[in-house]
């Protein structure tokens, strides 16, 4: 059986070394495709390790640099500004060391965001888990039609989030957009204020936009998780004699595993992250009932020019993701990034 | 840090030889016009016409009268320019005249020491200017010139009055209930917010503290950032039994301001609404969202925002905010010659014609032509006391804090005591 994590790796051995056919360079290859890695070897002949070093500089040194100045410096950054009291003009001087991160975590918006992005990391895999796992099966059988639902599901997932949020920001205005329209035919009243006006409303509208928007993407790797449930595996619980049902959940749903566990890991840091989506349709509001961490940083930042502020927002949302996803690593992901040696003798 | 006071230090040394030559070779003649050439970096927002051409001719003319100085004239649109602005002054590569907005920004930048003080150069213009200019002081220093400034009030629909049975625009609170009741009781939706905006909501706030504080303590709190003065919370208070009679239409927690269809101004322009409290700007907004492509015409009225009983605030203030310049620290002195230029009461009277604005120098109102917009000017004109925007003037921070803070109460999910805390709570930090 292969997964998404095993093919991941795969494609990217392959890749790291172009059709070449000195094994050095496939060595470089690799070791490039793992950069965190110690350079083996040093025992051989020392004009051979030199070589291999330069190889492996000379292959890593592009994609190093791009993460230098894209990943790092900007992070150095945020930490440096996160010390400071700066408003943007003159030299960073006014250093107030941990203050701004004091300050934001007693902010109430910020805390509220926090919560905010938690209920949208687990609604969104509450609800497009079992969502997404029962149209993917579904889609998975032959049927008529089945190119097109598949087309039509993935559509919103395609669409740009600026253009997907300003149709939905117009489809749910109240009085005057469809949705409103439209319950008002069946005769049910929409909230006064507009879905996205009621700081009840307002979060869970969000929630069934994305909803809206990121089923196609589930919907998509679990049809691409079912093709590799080998085919025998479906023959011999036929003649078993187990039903549809059993099938899917002795057999289909515990070889999807990988396939939902990675799944669900895009999900959760996307939704850490989520900020386009909020700021087209309510821009945080009302009354900050969908505020999110990236916005509350974007707010800060931008419009209030408290770039501390803003800093000690964008590392502690960085310290939130990062801490999430190695927890996740660590317990849930475990099983499936063993390296391959390991994984067999556990089969074995 | 050493290399840069060094830097300043010089620049500062060159300007004050470069001052000394000039005053030396004009002989106390206020131009400098045969002292060396000078390039005056002006940047400004007026990218749309009418501004863009006006402020041309404005380069052209000082041009004509100082011919040892060439302006380098750079139109900026607006958010692009604060960002710019920020950028320059961080890296010290200001411009010499550029646009000012006032209140806490101009602090920081003056904190910054980007500023030139120009309240000694600048005394006749002040005394024409009058109360307008105190957005651009700090604590008695001027380091800006208005050049435009208008004030906020009601902008209302003649004709729906009519319908509801309103003779008269509303003078006190109790009238404006009043009116409220009677264009429910219409069928009319009395007043049109753009509280998804966050700012709409927050200026019915800023003007309940404006008739509730007198103008020394709404000074005093912003220089202080403190804001524990019980007329602070009265603000709230008000704005919190306003919010009781329901006078706002449906969906206005989400509603835009200015933007499409069911903005608030969109709403007045169309009759959907009979009243929206709003800058001096907002003729021109409502012309664009008016589906008649002109707005209400002569239906179109205007009154200051109503007084409040028990307030200390002034009767005579008004809230308001305009656009104005300074002059960078090591600017030439050509630059505070080019600032009294723009204020001299002809380029006064020539922006008035342009429409695009009110002008600020006694001597130019007569150039006003519409009669809501000279209602306006004269408002203003009598008002004592202009206070600038408060989220301008007590910056950024306590104003965006103190905007989210209305918003959650227009929300009802805050209290007036909540305002206040929030406002202390942004400017302790």
């Amino acid at each position: 059986m292969t997964d998404v994590a095993d093919e991941t790796t795969a494609r990217v051995g392959v890749t790291a070394s172009p059709a070449t056919s000195s094994p050095q360079a496939q060595v470089a290859g690799r070791a490039s495709a793992r950069p965190a890695a110690p350079a083996p070897g040093g025992r051989r002949g020392t004009g051979s390790a030199l070589r291999k070093r330069l190889e492996i500089a000379f292959f890593v040194a592009p994609a190093l640099l791009l993460f230098l100045f894209f990943v790092v410096v900007p992070i150095v950054r945020a930490v440096q500004l996160s010390a400071y009291r700066w408003k943007g003009y003159g030299p960073l001087v006014d250093f107030v060391g941990l203050k701004n991160y004091v300050s934001v975590l007693n902010n109430d918006v910020f805390i509220g965001a926090l919560q905010h992005n938690l209920i949208i990391v687990v609604a969104s895999i509450a609800i497009q888990l079992p969502l997404g796992l029962a149209i993917a099966l579904l889609l998975n059988r032959k049927m008529w039609g089945q190119g097109v639902l598949r087309t039509i599901i993935f559509v919103p997932y395609v669409l740009a989030e600026v253009i997907a949020g300003v149709v939905w920001y117009q489809l749910l205005q109240p009085k005057y957009g469809v949705i409103d329209a439209m319950l008002a035919a069946v005769g049910i009243k929409g909230p006064a204020q507009g879905f996205l006006g009621t700081p009840e409303y307002a979060l869970w509208t969000v929630i069934v936009v994305l909803t809206w928007k990121y089923l196609g993407l589930a919907v998509i790797l679990f049809l691409a998780g079912l093709q590799s449930v080998p085919e025998e595996l479906y023959e011999a619980s036929q003649i078993d004699g187990a039903s549809w049902w059993q099938t899917q959940r002795k057999i289909t749903i515990p070889l999807l595993g990988p396939t939902i566990r990675t799944w669900a890991f895009l999900s959760m840091i996307g939704s850490l992250q989520l900020f386009d989506m909020v700021w087209i349709l309510t821009g945080g509001g009302p009354a900050n009932a969908t505020t999110t961490m990236a916005t509350f940083l974007i707010n800060e930042g931008t419009k209030r020019q408290n770039y501390g502020i803003a800093g000690a927002a964008s590392v502690i949302l960085f310290v939130v993701a990062l801490v999430l996803a190695l927890l996740y690593q660590r317990f849930i992901l475990r099983r499936d990034i063993q390296d391959p040696a390991s994984r067999k003798k556990v089969k074995a | 840090m050493r290399i840069a006071r060094t830097g300043r230090s010089l620049a500062a040394t060159v300007a004050a030889t470069a001052l000394l030559a000039a005053c030396g070779g004009a002989g106390g003649d206020s131009g400098t016009s045969d002292g060396d050439p000078v390039t005056l970096t002006w940047w400004h927002n007026g990218i749309d016409e009418p501004l863009n051409t006006y402020f041309e001719k404005v380069a052209l003319g000082f041009e004509a009268d100082h011919p040892n100085v060439t302006i380098e004239n750079v139109p900026v649109q607006n958010e692009e320019l604060k960002a710019r602005l920020a950028d320059a002054l961080t890296t010290g590569e200001f411009p010499d005249v550029f646009q000012q907005w006032g209140g806490g920004q101009m602090g920081e930048q003056v904190a910054a020491g980007a500023l030139l003080d120009l309240t000694d150069d600048v005394t006749s213009e002040l005394e024409l200017i009058g109360g307008s200019a105190a957005g651009w002081q700090l604590e008695g220093r001027t380091y800006g010139l208005p050049f435009s400034m208008g004030v906020e009030g009601f902008w209302y629909n003649r004709a729906l009055f009519e319908q509801a049975g309103i003779t008269d625009p509303p003078i006190i609170q109790e009238d404006l209930d009043a009116a409220v009741v009677k264009l429910r009781a219409a069928g009319i939706v009395p007043i049109a917010v753009g509280a998804g905006d966050k700012w709409p909501a927050a200026h019915y706030w800023y003007n309940y503290a404006l008739r509730a504080c007198p103008p020394d303590t709404m000074a005093a709190a912003g220089a202080s950032q403190d804001f524990s003065d019980p007329c602070f919370v009265k603000a709230g208070t008000d704005l919190e039994a306003f919010l009781a009679t329901a006078p706002f239409q449906d969906g206005f927690l989400e509603a835009p301001a200015q933007q499409g269809d069911t903005s608030s101004a969109a709403l007045l322009a169309n009759g959907g609404a009979a009243m929206e409290l709003m800058g001096h700007w907002n003729p021109g907004v409502m012309s664009g969202l008016a589906a008649n492509g002109v707005g209400l015409g002569d239906d179109l009225g205007w009154f200051p925002f109503p007084m409040t009983a028990g307030g200390q605030g002034n009767a005579n203030s008004a809230l308001g905010g305009g656009d104005g310049f300074s002059c960078s620290a090591d600017a030439p002195p050509e630059c505070v010659d080019f600032l009294r230029y723009l204020l001299s009461v002809e380029v006064q009277t020539r922006y008035a014609e342009t429409g695009a604005g009110l002008p600020v120098t006694m001597g130019s109102e007569a150039a006003v032509s519409d009669p809501n917009m000279s209602t306006l000017l004269t408002f203003r004109n009598n008002a004592r006391y202009v206070q600038l925007w408060l989220d301008i003037a007590y910056g950024s921070t306590v104003g965006g804090a103190l905007n989210d803070a209305v918003a959650a109460q227009f929300a009802g999910t805050g209290s007036a005591r909540d305002v206040v805390d929030a406002m202390n709570a942004a400017g302790g930090s």
